[in-house]
């Protein structure tokens, strides 16, 4: 048990203490910690204020005791059914096209592919109205490939759920991709020469051996690609509009409800409100140790 | 045969199949009829390693010619950044051969064969067991790649982790096995796939002492029973001559010296190597009884030689004295310097600079007696009998 003792020296160096390195031993025999300076103390309960009220704000308005009801009712019903069954397939997509992506990047060498790398991310940083403008301009009907696909297939993607888990995993695997290559890029490849001494393919040293050892890694991306999915806002509504039942998933019946029915719309968000915390709880051992 | 051996079938007692489990662990006369009674489509020389191990890696350049018959074990011995493991890996095709290398295993060319297709079976330096994998079916891994089905592979397994007496731990993860446990599930996960090379990277260096001393003795018995051609790598002198019938000494990418282990440990022809085997070691012009060091005075030997030669003499040979010894018989008189002392066990060994820089051994009394200590000035003495010379 490592962590703890690691958690307490980072305390130690926000508390003030100093940076000799023999810190256990200093503090084992010392009495109390001492305070944290003003100017660093003042800002940082500020802040931390700042990221609480809002949803402390949420628990107190919350209409409690109607909840049930609000909850129940086929409208949150439709837009909460709707929103985890494409989160899930956004992710599902995105496990099936980024794990290999994410192999691709970490495992081969090829020109460019610090490029290709920044290109991936790029959906973390844009605005996702963006996106959602980009994908009408590539899959929408007059689209890139949108006109062909509609052409040659029937397929319209825009204004459908299909439209929907597009723009999810748009938003959403970029979080999957860089996730799982760092977790690829700890692994030690020599498992994977390994097999290959073994008589395995470098796919089945892939699917045997390397796809085991990262899945805790691939676990915490898709989480976190669910995640994002589920809150997707801004690609969705552009791309795959507001149509209830149809498009209209949880964060945008939240919009929607909080200029007709307010009582809703807060229900609304203490349910994402609970699934974040599930999140964040089933990704504790990953992130919240990790920065200690 | 001799081009897939990888291919062999699961049915009849193909010529691959002589240290398969199935024909009984231990049993040599199976694994000799299985080497000699297969279709043979060259001749005896055909048979075992050639190759001509080539990899240019920026600056560093390995040229490492390697030939071994089935049932020898070679060691690969040499100081750390030698080349060794780039060589290992050339072998078993992880890193690519460059221009002017070959690879010829049995008969077959092997130079573009893809490492899984290669029957070469590698031990790794720190095992690389499959951590999600428990240690049968680390060993089946290999069998199942070559299709064999899953409930014959997990038998083959078991015969192969029982041969290496670990039975009882069929069912642990590799967390749960002691350094020496694993080593030989290791060395069961490369030979369940039948391999005609085997290779072993430092397989000994991951373990502690005592651990060392049991394993090497245990490797020693499974590298003799094995019949196809074993290579080894290691930086360990006793290893290597415990383990090997053959040491090829590696340093800067080239071989320096090749032959059996107590040629190399009596005729060292490096620094390297003497150090290694515990030698002082000299190269001069030797005139009759008499060699003209290139770098000092003359050594007295028994010999008589002409031309470049080695000097070689064991630290125990050297007598200290701290006066200049008169009437000693000893043909060989040095001023040195003590240069520094190290115990060895109820030795010191001296460290002498000087006329001509040499190691010496002597007793903790003799030491004190001598009142030996950095700076010290002292006199050594060596009888030419004890010295030893030989062609360069």
């Amino acid at each position: 048990m490592t962590q703890p003792g690691k958690a307490d020296a980072a305390a130690d160096v926000l508390a003030g203490g100093d940076t000799r390195g023999d810190g256990p031993r200093r503090r084992a025999g010392a009495g109390p910690r001492r305070g944290a300076p003003l100017p660093l103390l003042l800002p940082a309960l500020v802040g931390l204020a700042f990221l609480l009220l809002p949803l402390v704000a949420l628990l107190v308005r919350a209409p409690w005791a109607g909840l049930p009801e609000q909850l129940t009712s086929p409208e949150v019903w439709q837009a909460l059914q709707l929103s985890l069954i494409t989160a899930t397939a956004a992710t599902a997509v995105s496990l099936v096209l980024g794990v290999p992506l994410a192999w691709l990047l970490a495992r081969t060498d090829f020109p460019g592919r610090g490029f290709v790398r920044a290109l991936v991310t790029l959906p973390l940083v844009l605005p996702p109205v963006v996106g959602g403008v980009a994908l009408l301009l590539a899959l929408g009907r007059n689209g890139v490939v949108g006109q062909w696909l509609e052409s040659a297939f029937g397929i319209t993607l825009p204004f459908t759920t299909a439209g929907v888990v597009v723009a999810e995993a748009f938003v959403a695997m970029p979080f999957l991709v860089i996730s799982v290559e760092g977790t690829l890029r700890a692994a030690d490849p020599r498992y994977e020469e390994a097999a290959m001494t073994l008589g395995a393919s470098r796919f089945t040293a892939f699917r045997r051996v390397t796809l085991p050892l990262i899945a805790p890694g691939i676990a915490a991306g898709s989480v976190l690609a669910w995640a994002r999915a589920l809150g997707e806002f801004g690609a969705t509504i552009t791309f795959a509009g507001n149509f209830p039942g149809r498009t209209q998933t949880m964060p945008l019946a939240v919009y929607l409800a909080l200029q007709s029915d307010p009582a809703a719309a807060i229900a609304l968000s203490l349910v994402l409100l609970a699934v974040s915390i599930a999140v964040l709880a089933g990704l504790r051992d990953r992130w919240m140790t990790a920065a200690s | 045969m001799t081009d897939t051996p990888r291919a062999a079938g699961e049915e009849g007692p193909g010529p691959d199949k002589g240290y398969a489990p199935e024909s009984g662990p231990g049993s040599d006369s199976d694994a000799d009829s299985g080497s000699g009674s297969g279709p043979d489509s060259g001749s005896g020389s055909d048979k075992g390693l050639d190759a001509r191990l080539v990899v240019h890696r920026g600056s560093f350049h390995l040229d490492v010619a390697l030939t071994a018959a089935p049932g020898d074990v070679v060691a690969l011995l040499g100081p750390n950044g030698a080349g060794k493991t780039t060589a290992l890996r050339a072998l078993a095709g992880l890193t690519p051969l460059s221009e002017g290398g070959r690879l010829r295993l049995d008969g077959a060319a092997l130079d573009r064969t893809p490492t899984e297709s290669r029957p070469v079976g590698v031990v790794f330096q720190d095992y690389l067991l499959f951590p999600h994998l428990s240690a049968l079916d680390n060993v089946a891994f290999g069998p199942r790649c070559q299709g064999v089905p899953k409930a014959r592979a997990r038998a083959q397994a078991a015969a192969w982790l029982d041969r290496m007496g670990l039975a009882d731990h069929a069912g642990a993860k590799p967390r749960r096995l002691s350094g020496g446990q694993a080593q030989r599930v290791a060395l069961a996960r490369a030979l369940a796939i039948r391999p005609r090379l085997l290779l072993l990277d430092e397989p000994l260096a991951a373990l502690d002492a005592r651990t060392r001393l049991e394993v090497r003795a245990q490797l020693r018995r499974h590298l003799a029973d094995f019949e196809a051609v074993a290579v080894l790598v290691t930086h360990d002198p006793l290893d290597a001559m415990v383990l090997a019938d053959r040491l090829v000494v590696v340093e800067h990418g080239r071989v320096v010296q090749e032959g059996t282990p107590s040629d190399i440990a009596r005729h060292p022809r490096t620094d390297y190597i003497a150090q290694l085997v515990g030698l002082n070691l000299y190269r001069g012009q030797a005139e009759g009884h008499t060699v003209r060091l290139d770098a000092g005075p003359e050594i007295t030997t028994t010999e008589d030689l002409g031309g470049p030669v080695f000097v070689a003499f064991p630290p125990s040979a050297v007598t200290l004295h701290r006066d200049r010894p008169t009437g000693s018989s000893a043909r060989n008189l040095w001023q040195c310097r003590v240069g520094g002392l190290e115990t060895h066990g109820d030795q010191i060994r001296a460290d002498l600079t000087g006329e001509l820089p040499l190691a010496a051994d002597l007793t903790t009394v003799a030491a004190a007696e001598l009142d030996l200590r950095p700076g010290a000035p002292v006199w050594a003495t060596v009888k030419a009998a004890q010295t030893h010379a030989y062609p360069a």
